[in-house]
């Protein structure tokens, strides 16, 4: 690991000097995805800041709820977020999607902000002996296109990055709209949290909104009546601790077997958390059976793109979307 | 001082804004109102100190060290002793029990937090010791493999007995991590059916396969903690 300076923000006032933050440093909270990198010399920061301290301000290290959504402070562990009895019963989809990610030890050391921003598993990223990773230097080219893509995205992808987002639990933020509370040195800011990650499109070493020293201070979850109703569905190679073939975040607010309003996100498969806009379209108004559930699949896959390796993941995509839909319809409430 | 002035003005605005409309937006409108009263500030008296507290009590704070780019002293607990090392702020905790501390009973495998050989306990949970830098665990208590049997008598853990019981490892590299894990499990009540311990589990691997004894390790702690 290269050397580099450690600093830590023990203060929410110390906001202040994160104008003095630059690209050349990372924040570092439960480590989980920074450390690996470094080690591996994907990441190669010259300064590290430590904001762990800040867990014990409930304005980050805090979880609230209320009737009209739920808060989450960025330094909440996963873990933590999880078990939380009320996000169980009342946004199980968002229990559901941290539960299935990682091991117990991750879960008990990354942060919720740290984990939606994780970085992708594409090997060839990860692997430095390739040279040509546009993500990682730029303009030098995409290993992963005519390379080995089983594990890469069929949607949302560019010709210069077919790199799968890798996380689970930033598909129900995206599927329940969440908003991302964003602090930084030039002043705080809201956001949808489906504006934070960008498509690599041309500049695929971009990979969210945030700009220099910015760092997600907290989720807040808006309730609606489709969060009961939901579910995570992750299907993978292994049973457990590995990352989503092709997930699906389904929330639906039913009237009888009738969608009022399906909120749809799919993983595993895309580039970014893909919010499934045209599937939930499909759904609206709809008596919600196996057919239409098909239909609504067809719709999400309508524009997927596969490579040499991953075509099964249309398939295996749409698949796991018709088993959530029809796993959330009969869920008792 | 201007930093006390700004620390209570930080926290008056905390809580006028604390539950405005029946749900909380503390850092939604607190840290707004902190930053307008940051960058009064920006410019005359802030630079890339600040980054640490100056306040009296953060200070006396080993690790609150601003370029902490050279070896620097960190004090850490490990199975109920104060450890004072002096460590490069690159130090895994992993190096540091192993190199530093002599605790060479949590073992290195991958070293990328995928085996989970490294797992301690950090403030009472499993973590991976291999992606924490140890700098970021000083204050907080570490139990390693080595904490665990009695202290005075050196009885070995419930757990640790089990393994042996129920023969839970061939070349015994993962064990530690296993236990420790294993042990977590336990206190955590997660260890109620088979398909639930190997999922608490799943981020142990052994590659002699001894998972159905190491679950079997792990029942049989469980039924013996509970009859104690």
């Amino acid at each position: 690991m290269r050397p580099f300076s450690y600093q830590r923000l023990l203060h929410p006032r110390d906001v202040a000097a994160l104008q003095h933050v630059s690209s050349r440093d990372a924040y570092i909270a439960g480590g989980t995805t920074l450390l690996d990198l470094m080690k591996l010399d994907v990441m190669r920061p010259e300064r590290v800041i430590d904001l762990d301290a800040l867990s014990q301000n409930p304005d980050f290290g805090g979880i609230e709820v209320a009737d009209s959504g739920l808060y989450l402070g960025a330094l909440v562990r996963m873990a933590d977020a999880a078990d939380h009895e009320h996000i169980r019963g009342n946004y199980p989809v968002i229990s559901q999607a941290l539960n299935l990610a990682a091991s117990q030890q991750i879960r008990n050391m990354a942060s919720l902000g740290g984990n939606v921003l994780q970085r992708t598993r594409c090997p060839y990223f990860r692997d430095t002996s390739w040279h040509a990773c546009n993500k990682r230097t730029p303009g030098s080219g995409c290993a992963a296109i005519g390379g080995f893509n089983r594990m890469h995205a069929v949607l949302g992808t560019s010709d210069n990055c077919i790199a799968t987002y890798p996380g689970d639990f930033a598909q129900a933020l995206v599927a329940l709209d969440a908003d991302v509370f964003i602090i930084g040195p030039h002043g705080s800011r809201t956001i949808k949290f489906a504006q934070l990650h960008t498509q690599p499109a041309d500049e695929p070493e971009i990979e969210t909104t945030l700009g220099p020293g910015e760092l997600i201070g907290a989720f807040r979850i808006p309730a609606g009546p489709w969060t009961r109703r939901s579910a995570y569905v992750k299907v993978r190679d292994r049973e457990s601790y590995e990352f989503a073939m092709a997930s699906a975040a389904v929330a639906l607010h039913l009237d009888g077997d009738v969608v009022n309003e399906a909120r749809i996100a799919l993983g595993g498969v895309a580039t970014v958390p893909w919010r499934a806009r045209e599937a939930e379209t499909r759904l609206a108004g709809k008596q919600l059976d196996e057919a239409v559930a098909l239909d609504a699949a067809a719709a999400a896959f309508a524009d997927a793109r596969p490579y040499e390796h991953n075509g099964f993941k249309v398939q295996l995509g749409k698949a796991t979307l018709v088993r959530s839909l029809l796993q959330v319809k009969v869920m008792e409430i | 001082m201007r930093c006390s002035c700004h620390k209570a003005e930080f926290s008056s605005m905390l809580q006028k804004s604390a539950r405005p409309f029946g749900f909380s937006r503390r850092l939604f409108i607190g840290i707004t109102a902190t930053l307008a009263a940051v960058r009064a500030l920006k410019g005359s008296h802030v630079n890339a100190q600040d980054l640490r507290s100056d306040t009296p009590e953060a200070s006396t704070d080993p690790a609150a060290l601003t370029d902490h780019s050279a070896r620097a002293g960190v004090f850490l607990r490990i199975n109920g002793s104060a450890v004072s090392l002096s460590l490069d702020p690159r130090t895994t905790l992993l190096d540091a029990l192993r190199e530093h501390a002599g605790l060479t009973g949590s073992k290195k495998g991958c070293d990328h937090g995928q085996c989970g050989a490294c797992t301690v306990h950090l403030a009472g949970r499993p973590v991976l010791s291999c992606l924490t830098l140890a700098v970021m665990a000083a204050g907080k208590e570490i139990t390693s493999i080595e904490g665990l049997a009695g202290a005075a008598d050196g009885r070995l853990h419930s757990l640790q007995q089990a393994f042996i019981d129920h023969d839970a490892f061939q070349c015994g590299y993962c064990t530690p991590g296993q236990i420790m894990s294993g042990v977590a499990c336990l206190q955590a009540g997660k260890a109620g059916t088979e398909a639930e311990i190997r999922e608490y589990m799943s981020g142990n691997l052994c590659r002699c396969a001894a998972y159905p004894n190491i679950v079997a390790a792990i029942q049989d702690a469980k039924s013996k903690m509970e009859r104690t």
